[in-house]
């Protein structure tokens, strides 16, 4: 009835809380168990949203649930360390797999790849690296990109949740948290809406963002191309989506 | 408290026989009417059956007055909502009588969208000897009616029948969790997960929205409405509690939106219980009023407690139901079962409560005397008039013989649903598919 191997989650949460936030809730097993409570909530909540008609109550609760593992995770420092990872992660996730098409609008415009790679800085990688909220040293882009590589196959589950967090919390792409909640006005979703950038001004960054997609016929190098990357990746996943 | 129980046991499907249970026969609210002569019950199915008790014999005094079946109708059929294409289900939420006014009764069933007001009414006389019509009904030829004369009424075999006067559609949105007579026996209201409407019985096309906590964004929604009731003798008031363990008494005349509490109850959190599941098991499944409106109880995951409408700031009794489930949270989590929605019930006196928990187990507490009472509600552990037998469940350490462990416990067979005769102690468990009806041992 019970599932073998899952320790009980309220009593060390018990003992955290009473040992003090520092030290113990950086330990490997609560972490763990912490994940694993946050992987299962996230499961249910796509589930509800694959039913007939998704529990209100029971939705709800399980999203406070999930936001508050992840107040946590922010508060006891083992969000703060990976969220720039993760951050910069995403954007130079992106651009790896983008990088061919940033590539080539560079070289349309002349700059050389070598020098670019010399210096550690690139148009296309420095906005995505400053984008991180904490400071990290700049990396040369060829080195981050393998770090990012190794670090993410270390952090595994971990990161991939997190990622999954950031997607179903900041509200970016569908089948978020809040589409559960959501009434019939789909509009966010309608692709045309989308890629014509009709978008209504609640969703402002997004919509700018893809204005800016569409009307760029040869962007300026530097900060457009990320933009353009981030917003080309949006559209790219919308796509897929619908 | 010392109560022999004598047990009598109804099964209302008519699977009496077999071991399995389908679905529809799951039972899903329990109700006595006002004088407890009636006994409601309706399933998954959108069936209501409705017992009734026999006249008690003066030749049997020592067999009390029994409930057997008077009336089965369908309220509610399945329906299609073609906007959203998602089913609605015809399970019957709640059922709750009207005071009885004339020879007819009268009760409103509800399924997650809409109210229906039924009448059920008996016909023992029939009317014969019509002119024009035969027994069957048929047109006679009238050729052949050669004489005139005036129908009469004659006896017939008791027929009981149930007619939908009224259907309350199309004012909720989200899914209908609590209905409640008012006591001017004028209204009603009908709560769902973020809204409550105010009907007026004779008024079908419309409804007064009092509560409205949907937020403008959806995103920013984090609590919901899990149940309400009106005042059980202030026809101004009533309570609506919430899925983060607060209770809320509004005051109608305060203004047309109740979005304003008059009352905020509350509980503080206990530092020490603190866990992810917190406020999953704060979330309140039933509230209840005292029959005498001085008390409001609440029932969540673990516990019931007893507020007093006079002081906000925590309740002044906390009975602990299935506290060994503490420990157990994350797995009831990863099953659902933490999600049960368990009802409580008051007695007539207001003196005893009652509640369900797993196993087929049920609980009552005595406010007065402080006791409590683990009972079971299942076909191998009582034969007919037999007394039930306390139970008990092993915590820890070494298992006593009569107790059951709390890895042993069934949690598919949860009792969510009970009631109690407004005056008499004579209580109805439902146990899934099962009704049971026990009653004190008559010595």
């Amino acid at each position: 009835m019970f599932a073998r191997g899952l320790k009980r989650k309220s009593a060390e949460d018990g003992e955290d809380v009473e040992g003090g936030l520092a030290g113990t809730q950086a330990t490997p097993s609560y972490s763990l168990q912490r994940q694993s409570l946050l992987d299962m909530s996230l499961v249910k909540l796509q589930l509800c949203h694959m039913l007939v008609e998704p529990n209100l109550c029971r939705s709800v609760l399980i999203a406070n649930t999930v936001r508050q593992i992840q107040e946590e995770m922010t508060q006891d420092g083992t969000w703060r360390v990976l969220a720039p990872q993760a951050a910069g992660r995403a954007p130079l996730d992106r651009l790896v797999s983008t990088e061919i098409l940033c590539r080539s609008v560079r070289e349309q415009e002349g700059e050389r790849p070598a020098a670019d790679v010399g210096d550690g800085r690139t148009p296309g990688l420095v906005p995505g690296l400053s984008a991180v909220p904490s400071a990290q040293a700049l990396r040369s882009p060829q080195s981050s990109l393998w770090e990012v590589d190794s670090s993410r196959e270390n952090r595994g589950g971990f990161q991939k949740s997190l990622d999954q967090i950031f997607e179903t919390l900041e509200s970016k792409t569908p089948g978020s948290v809040e589409e559960l909640f959501s009434d019939v006005d789909s509009s966010y979703y309608d692709l045309d809406a989308v890629l014509t950038g009709m978008v209504g001004s609640t969703q402002s960054g997004h919509g700018s963002g893809l204005q800016a997609f569409t009307a760029a016929a040869t962007p300026p190098p530097g900060s457009s191309c990320r933009s353009d990357l981030g917003e080309l990746d949006h559209a790219v996943e919308i796509l897929v989506e619908t | 408290m010392e109560e022999d129980i004598d047990t009598r046991k109804i099964n209302n499907s008519f699977l009496r026989d077999h071991s399995y249970a389908t679905e529809a026969d799951i039972i899903s609210t329990v109700e006595f009417n006002h004088t407890g002569e009636l006994l409601a019950t309706g399933d998954k199915g959108g069936r209501v059956v409705i017992f009734q008790r026999e006249q008690e014999s003066k030749n049997q005094v020592h067999r009390r007055g029994e409930y057997n079946v008077y009336s089965t109708f369908q309220s509610h059929e399945p329906e299609f909502d073609y906007l959203k294409s998602l089913e609605i289900e015809e399970k019957i939420n709640k059922i709750r009588w009207l005071p009885q006014q004339n020879a007819a009764y009268f009760l409103l069933s509800t399924n997650d969208k809409t109210v229906k007001l039924w009448k059920v009414s008996e016909r023992d006389k029939r009317p014969e000897g019509y002119n024009l019509k035969d027994e069957e009904g048929r047109l006679r030829d009238p050729a052949t009616i050669t004489t005139l004369r005036v129908p009469v009424l004659r006896p017939m075999d008791l027929m009981v029948e149930a007619t939908p006067r009224r259907v309350f559609a199309n004012a909720h949105t989200y899914h209908i969790n609590s209905i409640s007579v008012n006591s001017d026996y004028e209204t009603y209201m009908s709560a769902d997960d973020l809204r409550i409407n105010l009907w007026n019985f004779e008024i079908t096309n419309q409804s007064f929205n009092i509560v409205d906590i949907k937020p403008a964004n959806m995103e920013e929604l984090t609590e919901v409405i899990t149940a309400a009731e009106f005042h059980p003798h202030h026809c101004n008031s009533f309570v609506y509690s919430s899925s983060k363990g607060t209770i809320r008494l509004c005051d109608m005349r305060a203004s047309a939106l109740c979005d304003r509490h008059s009352k905020f109850f509350e509980e503080p959190e206990d530092p020490s219980n603190r866990s992810f599941f917190s406020e999953i098991i704060s979330s309140i499944s039933d509230v209840k009023f005292s029959h005498s409106g001085r008390y409001i109880m609440t029932r969540d995951y673990l516990t019931v407690k007893v507020w007093d409408l006079n002081m906000e700031n925590r309740p002044i009794e906390t009975y602990q139901v299935h506290d060994y489930l503490r420990s157990k949270l994350c797995s009831l989590y990863e099953n659902d079962c933490i999600f049960d929605k368990f009802e409580c019930v008051w007695n007539g006196s207001d003196s005893v409560i009652m509640t369900g928990s797993y196993n087929n187990f049920f609980r009552m507490f005595d406010r007065n005397t402080k006791r409590d009472v683990t009972l079971e509600a299942s076909r191998e552990n009582s034969k007919p008039r037999a007394i039930l037998k306390p139970r008990k469940v092993c915590v820890g350490g070494k298992r006593r013989k009569d107790e059951i462990s709390v890895d042993s416990l069934d949690f598919s067979k949860k009792i969510l649903h009970t009631a109690w005769h407004p005056s008499e102690n004579i209580i109805a468990v439902a146990a899934t598919n099962n009704l049971y009806i026990f009653q004190d041992k008559v010595n």
